[in-house]
């Protein structure tokens, strides 16, 4: 069984809290120091950015934040490291990574080398259903589960698409636009109803994650789980701790409404 | 989708899911209009009534050899660019669109895309460079004088791929009122096919023009190449033709530095800005800082057509420095009393050294834009 698989069957009715970082940011020792922090703080699922220097499907924390970890000379080999001593000290937590098309089209073994360093899933940001397929054909011989993003203006006929390409999760945006914290989402249920009709892996809702109210709302559509990124790099980029935004978003996925959930997770 | 939007390997749509949709809408409008006699009707009547064409072809009097010209810089806007944003303004139109955005490196496009928003009605936001903004104080003011808004943009390198970025950051939030006015043929499908076809009529009346004047075809169409859509409008209607098809890059400070634009003579295949294509890039993919002299050349893509015309061997391609581009410029200033764009002074630069092999060939240059922009630069470097 894969380690998402693992996770979504292991959690039950609660959502799996998942916590994106940009590696290297703001340099090697941190990043790999923070990525511990957002797992002892309660994240199920880590989420790594590696960095590009044209993110068009980011907002300006993510931008920073990549801007900070090349700046610092963070290169792609630097990241995997980084993956693969994670995963050397945790092999529970599963690791996706999200990156840009340039990243694995121009560094030649990407996806392979990412498979080696321990990575479970590979998000390409701008790589849509319609491309993918060269992609996920190349992470399913290497062992590294492909990622897609679903919208909620993503016609059937994509979301089937993305049913039979991809595996570990369905990346569900909540709302047009860019990750950033500013713009809260709607977490549209019809859209969870409509990847679960054609198949496609668990709904795993990222895009305007920051507060618990939101991740109610994103787990009250059914999904499985839900992703927070710009507003965890936006409070370590300031100095302030992951763990406490970590923990307190991570308590609003106990499913209490079964009553009895919250108390296993204790 | 309903074409492939690939030429050879190159090309593609690499944009985030989000945005499929609005260039599968933007794909079938100007696929459905292409067949629309009533959209070729006004957008004809825009070029000729409004924009001045057919533009001239002057066959040089006093320059060495056997150029012609054609005079993109004698339309309305200054540039070729005009052609397309007129296309692209009644596609957002038809499309129902009330906002356009666009992102603009020295103002060139940004004056374009405000000249459509003006004269079709449309709310216009142009992102642009915070230095360019800083450096191209008169065409913010053009732009602002047409209505636009103009967004400096902080990000990056404060340059055009990072106005681009910026473009497409507003457009994956703003599609369902909002026209992304994409500048050349750069970029995802169905940009870079929508965007040869409107600047086709460069090519299409320039190849008219000198059967009439010199009762054959050119021995060598030349063209500068930044993002490519001047050379792709004026290569179009000769691809079939036995004639050489030369494409100049940006080489800047000198092919041999790090300090020029000229994505393929020493960029690799790579993913950017939605396609496949040529890119300056590092060997983990972060995109190079690129120089020209000419902002409209200082660009680390290329529109995927000509990678796929590099390729195949079509066409081929050649680099002009800074410094020889200068030289052009001022030559036919003096020879000639015409003043181009520092782009445009790219591709005669070529054209001289062609001249200057081939006294009897004859070259057909593709003079993309005026050099108004560029003359306060041009008498600081000359100086």
């Amino acid at each position: 069984m894969s380690r998402y698989a693992a996770i979504f069957e292991r959690l039950n009715r609660d959502g799996a809290f998942g916590a994106f970082l940009m590696l290297g940011d703001p340099d090697l020792e941190t990043s790999a120091r923070l990525l511990d922090e957002v797992i002892a703080a309660g994240a199920d699922m880590i989420e790594v950015g590696i960095p590009f220097s044209d993110p068009v499907a980011d907002g300006p924390v993510i931008q920073a934040a990549a801007q900070r970890a090349l700046a610092a000379g963070v290169r792609v080999g630097d990241c995997l490291d980084l993956i693969r001593a994670l995963r050397r000290r945790n092999n529970d937590v599963s690791i996706g990574i999200l990156t840009y098309a340039n990243i694995v089209f121009a560094r030649s073994g990407f996806i392979r080398d990412s498979a080696e360093a321990g990575a479970d899933s590979l998000l390409i940001a701008d790589v849509p259903a319609l491309e993918a397929e060269p992609f996920t054909r190349e992470m399913q011989q290497a062992g590294i589960e492909p990622v897609l993003i679903a919208a909620p203006n993503t016609p059937d006929a994509t979301l089937r698409r993305i049913a039979s390409l991809s595996k570990a999760y369905t990346y569900c945006v909540s709302r047009a636009g860019i990750t950033g914290t500013h713009a809260a989402g709607q977490f549209d249920a019809g859209l969870v109803e409509r990847l679960a009709a054609v198949g496609a892996p668990p709904p795993v809702f990222g895009f305007g994650i920051s507060t618990p109210d939101h991740v109610n709302a994103a787990l009250a559509t059914g999904a499985k789980g839900v992703i927070c990124g710009s507003a965890i790099v936006d409070r370590v980029s300031h100095g302030g701790s992951a763990k406490e935004l970590v923990g307190l978003l991570k308590s609003a996925t106990f499913n209490d409404k079964a009553g009895t959930t919250r108390g296993r997770n204790d | 989708m309903r074409l492939t939007g690939r030429f050879g390997r190159f090309g593609g749509c690499y944009v985030p899911e989000i945005l499929v949709p609005a260039l599968e809408q933007l794909e079938a409008a100007f696929l459905d209009a292409q067949e629309d006699a009533a959209f070729a009707t006004e957008l004809n009547d825009l070029l000729a009534n409004y924009a001045g064409r057919p533009t001239p072809l002057t066959r040089c009097r006093n320059l060495p050899g056997n150029i012609y010209l054609k005079r993109e810089d004698l339309l309305h806007g200054g540039a070729h660019k005009t052609n397309q944003v007129l296309g692209q303004g009644l596609l957002a139109k038809r499309m129902g669109k009330t906002r356009l955005i666009a992102e603009t490196g020295a103002g060139q496009h940004g004056v374009a895309t405000a000249i459509v928003g003006a004269l079709l009605g449309f709310e216009t936001v142009i992102y642009m460079g915070a230095e360019d903004v800083e450096r191209q104080k008169l065409n913010v003011f053009r732009m602002e004088l047409m209505g636009a808004r103009v967004v400096p943009v902080t990000s990056g390198d404060q340059t055009l791929k990072d106005a681009i970025n910026e473009a497409l950051r507003d457009w994956a939030a703003s599609f369902e009122t909002t026209h992304y006015l994409l500048g050349t043929a750069a970029g995802p499908h169905p940009f870079p096919t929508m965007v040869r076809e409107f600047q086709r009529i460069i090519g299409r009346e320039a190849r008219a023009q000198i059967q009439e004047q010199l009762g054959q075809l050119p021995d060598a169409v030349v063209a500068c190449v930044g993002g490519g859509s001047n050379a792709i409008g004026l290569f179009a209607d000769f691809i079939d033709d036995p004639v050489r098809l030369v494409g100049v890059e940006a080489a800047g400070k000198g092919l041999d530095g790090e300090e020029h634009g000229a994505t393929l003579l020493r960029g690799t295949p790579g993913i950017l800005h939605g396609a496949e294509t040529y890119i300056l890039q590092d060997g983990d993919g972060q995109i190079a800082d690129t120089w020209s002299v000419s902002a409209g050349l200082d660009y680390p893509a290329v529109g995927p057509e000509h990678a796929h015309l590099k390729d195949s061997g079509r066409a081929e391609y050649v680099g002009a420095t800074d410094a020889e581009a200068l030289a052009a410029f001022k030559l036919l200033a003096e020879k000639e009393g015409i003043i181009c764009a520092f782009e445009s002074a790219h591709a005669l630069s070529h054209a001289l050294k062609l001249a200057e092999a081939e006294p009897d060939s004859a070259i057909l240059v593709g003079l993309s834009g005026r050099g108004d922009k560029d003359v306060a630069q041009a008498q600081a470097l000359l100086a």
